[in-house]
């Protein structure tokens, strides 16, 4: 029927004008590289070696200022780590504990069951150390972002000197920093990666891109831990719907075949 | 209910139970023998679709709250706490979060099945009303739903939603305080809207009760619109229906599935896996998709009611009465109706523009401010007329009095409601755009044509749309293949 | 939703019985399978979660615990009671004659290393936590613990010699990964 086809096609270009960007950012912003994913698309899974150089840059690096409070360290035997290593990587932190018997709160090292410990005692803490801007948490960043792990690689190595056309009507103040891919370009943390500022025993190239896609992976896995389990039950839950509805199908066509017009 | 007389079932403790309570029986009226129309399409799977997805939503609703802490300080943290270590917490989680999205998908075509092929007329009004009272109470849940993660998106659009409250004259902000338990969204905010969200589902599984009773006592209608005259129009629910009903609803839980297992927060919003923090702000706050064509209609009020508009709706009022009244289509001057619409129109104009805020900043004054001065301010017209934009459909049975139910009988009809539907879509589409620049007077004629639709469009047409033959029985239309194209005009 | 439709089998008694009684039995198999999957999180979700799992063992160490001291350590929810034992405690409880005793147990088979009691410090009578963990607390007249609900007395290896309770005090699962850190769980 014309008429329904005609409105079903104003209906589908009205639809993929609107939804095509939907998600709308506050303030200019560059457009987020193409960047591909181990964990995409329906079969996409976590590349454990990736994982754990995430790790570790988020370790000597991020962790410094960032906390990353929802991450266990047993949740650590998804990268890879065995029991052992987990225990072992826990007791190099310290955690608070307690009040003992005598009322006193007391360090002692990390056990498995323990959270990233936070670098700040809290909230004010972290603001007075950091010109009045918090550092997030970074245990859900990739999912509270819009551009997820594209956007949180892209923001690390976004940094570079404020176009001239930008700088003639904005300025920096002292604390602030250019990033091509933060809204409104303005940003408070301080480029943080260096070339070679970690050093990777699996002979990755120590470059900053590297490192932010690297880290960018791991906190991927930090935000949804789920991803690898969810992907593959996806997978059959949905094979066998399509089989179920396709018997199903068969079942109607049987159960109707009697009826006259139909 | 079923107490008449009984016909004995074979299986021995069915017979038992049922001699002494006949809910076999009933099940085998209502679901197995019921006449059901022989030519539904597959629009008519969404009331079995919309039953199931009550069910998913209500156990998986309570298998969450086993979990979930209704606490400002721990909500948040329950919550993650579901997604990382209670078992098969995530996928109860993402179940429950886009199953709220597919409810609204199906209940969205679920109520543009009954609009275009008539459903709402005599004599299913009754059936409709409660059908509009459970979208009202599937709102209501879905918002309150929304706030307990307690991200930021959570908690800003409690902010919002609750603020509408305040454009009620005189008691506003003390309807406002009272909702929210305190001045601003808090834990006893948090607490009560917990409360009522695990309530509410069981309030709409009643009212969906009623919803079905009714249906069973009018019997459902059809894409024909007609009546059912014989049995031959008619198949046995059972296994007709059941079948087909299964099929549909495997059909939907193939999409449904595919969102949760792979692309499970594209319908939320990033912003609410931030905690809740009143002191930030976020830069663009947007209700999830299902509110955004009402969000757009709220939003399109940039202007009140001053005193052209209220002319100009007493106007309109004017010409619209020949509409309402016993007057045949012949009676009426459409000549004069027409003008008078004009003047109205005219006076809208003057209205809307005297308040029409230049780039300037300043006001396009025409007559002094004693002209462009609103009386009913734009933040109460926006909330009025998103209430009115619902409470709407509660009327639209009584403003129909078109005989003829299905769309493929009414071309006009038909292209109205069609447009209806890409209206839907435009506002969506505002409502999640920022309110400026060519958005604002795209969503306030999208929202024109909204109201128009029903205030204006269904009443003419009930009076001035030609009548066309209907075909003399389903049975017929179907096995002549008249079910699409209507036959002659009537002479 | 797949219930066998009665009415069809009468209809195509003739015609491929056996084509259409497979999918029947199919469609209806596969929704009795979808059920069950649909089941298995449902009941599943109640079970301990994986943060309460993480805390099913825990390591205790014991080495600030001098000679007659006892500490309290929380594992899955209950105290378990940790004692130093004294010389003379260790006598005591090994000198008593098994015949005398509610619950029969010799000293060796309720400990590991005879200077080390652990115990699960809940009553077997009614569940309360006995007193005697802290110097200043009731010992009870066999010098262990006093359970001050019902009065039941426990003697320095946490066995029933008086009062209500009929067994004695359980001994959790537990080993010692070194020297002095004891692992329960």
């Amino acid at each position: 029927m014309k008429l329904t086809k005609t409105f079903c096609t104003v209906l589908a270009v009205v639809g993929l004008i609107g939804f095509s960007n939907l998600s709308y950012a506050a303030g200019e912003a560059e457009e987020l590289p193409d960047m591909s994913w181990e964990f995409e698309g329906p079969f996409g899974h976590y590349d454990k070696a990736a994982l754990q150089r995430g790790l570790q840059v988020y370790r000597n690096v991020c962790s410094a200022c960032h906390s990353l409070k929802r991450v266990r360290f047993r949740n650590l035997e998804a990268l890879g780590y065995d029991e052992s290593q987990i225990k072992a990587i826990a007791a190099e932190y310290t955690v608070t504990d307690g009040p003992n018997d005598e009322g006193e709160m007391f360090d002692r090292p990390a056990r498995p069951s323990d959270a990233f410990p936070s670098p700040y005692a809290n909230d004010k803490q972290a603001a007075y150390a950091n010109n009045g801007a918090i550092p997030p948490d970074l245990s859900l960043i990739t999912k509270a972002r819009a551009g997820g792990a594209t956007y949180t690689a892209a923001l690390l190595h976004g940094y570079e000197d404020p176009p001239a056309e930008w700088a003639e009507k904005n300025q920096l103040l002292p604390g602030q920093y250019y990033n091509k891919y933060m809204a409104g370009h303005v940003i408070a943390m301080p480029p943080p990666l260096a070339e070679g500022q970690v050093a990777y025993e699996d002979g990755t190239e120590t470059t900053v891109e590297q490192y932010s896609r690297d880290v960018a992976h791991f906190l991927n896995w930090a935000a949804e831990p789920e991803l690898e389990e969810r992907k593959r039950m996806g997978v059959k839950v949905f094979l066998f719907l399509l089989a179920f509805a396709g018997i199903m199908f068969a079942v109607k066509k049987r159960v109707w075949s009697d009826i006259k017009g139909k | 209910m079923a107490s008449g007389p009984r016909e004995k079932f074979d299986n021995n403790v069915i017979e038992w139970v049922d001699s002494r309570l006949p809910i076999f029986t009933m099940l085998q009226k209502e679901y197995g023998v019921f006449p059901t129309p022989k030519n539904f399409n597959y629009f008519w799977n969404f009331g079995a679709i919309l039953m199931i997805m009550l069910g998913i939503m209500i156990i998986t609703g309570i298998t969450l709250a086993m979990h979930y802490t209704a606490n400002a300080n721990l909500a948040f943290d329950s919550v993650e706490r579901i997604m990382r270590d209670v078992n098969y917490g995530w996928l109860l989680r993402y179940i429950h979060a886009n199953g709220a999205s597919f409810f609204f998908i199906a209940v969205y075509i679920h109520i543009f099945r009954g609009l275009y092929y008539g459903s709402y007329k005599q004599p299913r009004e009754l059936l409709w009303m409660f059908g509009v009272t459970i979208f009202l109470l599937m709102m209501a849940t879905a918002f309150m739903g929304y706030v307990l993660p307690w991200g930021q998106m959570s908690f800003w659009g409690a902010q919002v939603i609750t603020s509408f409250f305040s454009a009620i004259p005189l008691v506003g902000e003390e309807i406002t305080v009272w909702l929210r338990g305190g001045f601003s969204i808090d834990n006893a905010t948090l607490t009560r809207f917990f409360a009522l969200h695990y309530l509410m589902p069981f309030v709409i599984a009643a009212v969906v009760a009623l919803h079905v009773w009714a249906l069973h006592v009018t019997g459902s209608n059809n894409p024909l619109g007609i009546d059912v005259k014989t049995k031959q129009d008619t198949l046995p629910f059972n296994p007709y229906y059941t079948i087909k009903d299964s099929f549909g609803v495997l059909v939907f839980m193939l999409f449904y599935v595919g969102f949760v297992f792979f692309a499970p927060n594209v319908l939320g919003h990033a912003d609410n896996y931030i905690p809740a923090n009143p002191l930030v702000t976020p830069a663009h706050i947007v209700p999830e998709w299902y509110f955004l064509p009402f969000y757009a209609i709220l939003r399109a009020f940039t202007f009140g009611v001053n005193l052209p508009i209220l002319i100009g709706l007493a106007i309109t009022a004017f010409a619209m009465k020949p509409f309402f009244s016993n007057k045949t289509k012949e009676e009426i001057n459409l000549k004069t109706v027409g003008i008078t619409f004009a003047i109205a129109g005219i006076f809208f104009l003057i209205g809307y523009f005297s308040q029409y805020q230049l780039e300037s900043g300043e006001t396009m004054i025409l007559g002094g401010s004693f002209i462009s001065a609103a009386f009913i301010d734009a933040k109460l017209c926006g909330v009025l007329a998103m209430f009115g934009s619902i409470a709407i459909l509660f009327v639209l049975p009584f403003m129909d009095k078109h005989p003829v139910r299905s769309a493929r009988f009414r071309p006009w009809f038909r292209i109205a409601t069609l447009l209806l539907v890409l209206d839907f879509f435009v506002l969506m589409v505002c409502g999640a755009k920022p309110a400026e620049g060519f958005w604002v007077p795209l969503s306030q004629v999208a929202m024109l044509y909204y109201m128009g639709y029903f205030i204006i469009g269904i009443p003419f047409l009930s009076k001035f749309e030609p009548v066309l033959d209907l075909p003399d029985s389903i049975h017929q239309a179907v096995t002549q293949g008249k079910t699409k194209k209507s036959v002659k005009k009537k002479a | 939703m797949t219930d066998t439709p009665q009415k069809i089998s009468d209809n195509d008694k003739k015609e491929e019985p056996t084509r259409r009684d497979f999918l029947y039995l199919t469609a209806a198999s596969m929704g009795a399978v979808a059920v069950g999957s649909i089941a298995w999180p449902l009941v599943n979700q109640m079970s301990p979660a994986k943060d309460t799992l993480a805390l099913a063992t825990t390591e205790v160490d014991i080495a600030p615990v001098e000679v007659g001291q006892a500490i309290t350590v929380m594992w899955r929810g209950a105290p378990v009671f940790i004692r130093h034992r004294t010389d003379e405690e260790i006598m005591k409880a090994r000198s008593v004659k098994l015949a005398d005793l509610r619950d029969p147990q010799t000293d060796e088979e309720r400990v590991q290393k005879e200077k080390w009691l652990v115990m699960t410090g809940i009553c077997t009578h009614l569940g309360c936590v006995p007193l005697g963990q802290k110097p200043s607390d009731p010992k009870g007249d066999y010098n262990g613990w006093f359970c001050p609900c019902h009065g039941s007395h426990y003697d320095t290896s946490g066995r029933i010699r008086k009062g209500p309770a009929p067994t004695n005090l359980v001994i959790p699962p537990y080993e010692f990964t070194g020297d002095t850190v004891v692992k329960i769980g």
